[in-house]
């Protein structure tokens, strides 16, 4: 029985939401991560408060692009080792929406639980409330953006044995645009000037990556699956 | 007229070819390098505001515009072999990565000595600079993921794919000083209008151009002969090329 594009996409997306939801430690653990490496930079400069309003655009930002990568790993890792993904494959649906529907779920496990954890960091790192808006918004297409990029990187370093440092190699340099802009827009909404230039510019790389990446990763995955 | 271009897919005729022209284009390259080194740093006038140091334009500018040159190249290949399966392009990007690496090296070390007396420091966070060092991170990137894979063929491909990937970031380095307020100072040469810059001090940079594109085309000549036959070490014509 062969089902339709959108039925196969929305099957896909509930499963891996169901996967990830049984095994809660996967989508907490890099929220933690998160909340331990923002705490560390506060202890590692002596508390200087104001020092700390300074740099906790740049802090918070860092602090999610490793903890979207820590939780990338996992993408295809678990799939390709038990033989699902190569069934998917053979399924007769497109790899493309295969590879859309999986990022599509992880972003929402990963990226979108980071943006709702983001105010509780950005409270104990100074950051004022006037300023959460513009910071959840950058960090939800940024970790959008991430996703796909992630997703380009996670298919090329399927089945390698020590596939994630590559994986950082890979994707981390892509991603500096998203630190740039995505600290900067951070960084003038608390100083309080106009954002919109570093949000449009996120938002440009976000829909960039949507249209063009999931292409670009489906064929990585077939690349390292073949 | 199309048969040149179908012979650049046969690895005897890429191999022969390579061994052919390596010799010239590593003579017109001394040539070319060695007419401007001693025009570039004897010849020319010192610059009106930079002094002496200006000279280091000579081979800054060379090695970063070939650093790009390298990666499009590269990029270009990759996308050739993976399109067509022509297995030649993924020879020209293995050996084209560690040049362009060398090449993105050797553009931010000089840089970085430029840059201490004219701007005060060594490195900046300034939007050229930071991309040009994304550029030799993406060539890293891809030379490590070339040699993760255990069967060659799929880390090529995998390779090819990351190269034509990160082939975004070249145009970003390229107007990386039009787009953003740079540290770094504008186009001289390649620009609308007359270059911003007099003959006594193009024309060594043009002949420095020009050498670099040659000595990489003699370099990867060289390197591309070693990754056919390697690639290529189980076919009849590798014996019979390497003992004639």
């Amino acid at each position: 029985m062969t089902v339709g594009t959108w039925e196969a996409f929305r099957l896909l997306v509930h499963r891996e939401l169901c996967l990830s939801f049984r095994r809660p430690e996967q989508l907490v653990q890099p929220l933690v991560f998160f909340l331990i490496v923002t705490t560390l930079f506060p202890l590692g400069l002596n508390l200087q408060l104001s020092l700390l309003r300074d740099m906790s655009p740049g802090v918070l930002w860092v602090a999610a692009l490793l903890s979207s990568l820590l939780s990338l790993d996992s993408l295809f890792k678990s799939d390709a080792d038990d033989g699902t993904l190569e069934q998917l494959v053979l399924s007769g649906q497109g790899l493309t929406v295969i590879v859309v529907a999986k990022t599509c779920a992880h972003w929402l496990v990963t990226g979108a639980a980071l943006v709702i954890v983001s105010p509780i960091v950005a409270t104990a790192l100074g950051i004022p409330v006037d300023a959460f808006a513009t910071m959840m918004l950058s960090l939800a297409l940024g970790t959008l953006t991430l996703s796909w990029l992630g997703a380009i990187g996670a298919g090329l370093t399927i089945g390698l044995r020590r596939g994630n440092v590559l994986l950082s190699l890979i994707v981390l340099p892509l991603s500096t645009p998203l630190l740039i802009f995505g600290a900067a827009a951070t960084d003038r909404a608390i100083s309080g000037t106009s954002v919109m230039g570093a949000i449009y510019f996120l938002a440009a790389l976000c829909v960039f990556t949507c249209t063009l990446a999931p292409f670009a990763a489906a064929a990585a995955v077939r690349i390292t699956l073949e | 007229m199309w048969t040149w271009f179908y012979k650049l897919a046969s690895p005897p005729y890429v191999y022969g070819a390579a061994a052919a022209l390596a010799p010239w284009f590593l003579g017109f390259a001394a040539l070319a390098i060695g007419y401007g080194s001693i025009a570039g740093l004897a010849i020319a006038p010192p610059d009106y505001q930079q002094g002496e140091a200006f000279r280091m334009i000579y081979v800054h500018v060379p090695s970063a515009i070939m650093s790009l040159t390298t990666y499009t190249v590269m990029a270009v290949a990759s996308g050739i072999a993976l399109i067509w399966r022509i297995k030649v392009g993924h020879a020209v990007a293995a050996a084209s990565a560690p040049i362009g690496a060398s090449f993105t090296i050797l553009a931010l070390v000089t840089g970085s000595l430029w840059g201490r007396p004219m701007w005060g420091t060594y490195w900046a966070w300034d939007p050229r600079l930071t991309s040009e060092l994304i550029l030799l991170f993406l060539y890293v990137g891809v030379m490590s993921l070339r040699s993760a894979f255990e069967d060659p063929a799929r880390g090529d491909r995998a390779a090819a794919l990351l190269a034509v990937v990160g082939v975004v970031n070249v145009p970003i380095v390229h107007f990386s000083v039009v787009w953003w307020n740079s540290l770094h100072q504008g186009a001289t040469i390649v620009k609308l209008g007359a270059p911003s810059m007099p003959g006594s001090m193009l024309w060594p940079l043009l002949s420095m151009w020009l050498g670099f594109m040659l000595f990489y085309g003699a370099v990867l000549c060289v390197r591309l002969q070693g990754e056919v036959l390697n690639r290529e070490r189980q076919a009849s014509w590798v014996r019979e090329a390497i003992k004639s």
